[in-house]
């Protein structure tokens, strides 16, 4: 047995038998920093857990719609030689493709927009360079979800 | 190059740099990707004109590199998840990403005709 062994109570042999039992047990110590009714809320909130979930359920789903899209664009039926105005015509006409290729920005440009927000936070050390960095990662993150959503809702297979 | 520490230098840091750069890279290609989508707005020969671009030979071998890079992030993605979920993940982290190259390996030989035969028609005729 060696000396560092410590028995039930929490006690080792060091210290000797133990001065509590069930009928004097040990006190009740409140852990220091144990949130109470007094502590005030915490004005982080939990963005940081929130993206680390995101980009894994969004991940998933990504590696579906993406291979989907990468099979039909580039492997099946002729491959790339096949896209044209008209085959895009023939694939928004089914809602079931528009949802697809909408899910499929948004998700795709959101995971995109916060992995390189991770990098951005990783590599650039000086305050002025993180923020412009960051606020040239977001104007052109929202410029091209809304430019890519406006063209799948507003196209027009007889635009002339 | 010196040996690497548990973590520095293996299979966990280069896994994680390939993860942190084919990321990058396939978030540049959305962003142009998207704007070329776009033209479909502007007109049929316009939205015709750009994708004819994709259909040259060196285009091609560059989405070849592109599937490439897709095909390595969402599969290390697949294992990342593993690692993080999975409560034997940690500990098989390495077997995993050596399954992902193996599959990867597959994969990108099977996109070899799909993806370059195209563009191998054009160059030597078919």
């Amino acid at each position: 047995m060696s000396t560092t062994e410590t028995s039930a109570s929490g006690v080792g042999p060091v210290e000797g038998a133990s001065p509590y039992s069930v009928d004097n047990p040990a006190p009740v110590i409140e852990p220091p920093r144990k949130r109470t009714k007094k502590t005030p809320k915490s004005t982080r909130g939990n963005f940081e857990m929130a993206a680390w979930l995101f980009m894994r359920l969004s991940g998933v789903v990504l590696v579906v719609l993406v291979i989907g899209h990468l099979l039909i664009q580039l492997v099946l039926d002729g491959g790339v030689s096949k896209i044209g105005f008209a085959f895009v015509a023939g694939r928004w006409a089914s809602p079931f493709w528009q949802v697809w290729d909408l899910a499929m920005l948004w998700l795709a440009m959101l995971h995109g927009a916060n992995g390189l927000r991770t990098v951005i936070n990783d590599y650039a050390e000086r305050p002025n360079t993180r923020l412009w960095l960051k606020g040239l990662l977001y104007t052109a993150t929202v410029f091209t979800i809304l430019l890519g959503t406006l063209v799948i809702f507003t196209f027009d297979p007889n635009i002339r | 190059m010196p040996a690497g520490t548990l973590y520095r230098g293996r299979e966990g840091m280069w896994s994680w740099v390939a993860h942190r750069v084919t990321g990058v890279l396939i978030f540049f290609f959305l962003f142009v990707h998207v704007l070329d989508t776009a033209l479909v707005r502007v007109s049929p020969e316009a939205y015709d004109d750009v994708v004819a671009t994709y259909k040259t030979p060196i285009v091609a071998l560059l989405e070849y590199g592109l599937v490439a890079a897709i095909l390595f992030h969402a599969l290390n993605g697949l294992r990342v998840i593993a690692v993080d979920f999975w409560i034997k993940g940690a500990r098989y982290q390495k077997q995993m990403l050596w399954t992902v190259v193996a599959v990867w390996i597959v994969l990108m030989l099977g996109a070899i005709y799909p993806v370059l035969g195209h563009a191998a028609r054009e160059l030597f005729g078919s």
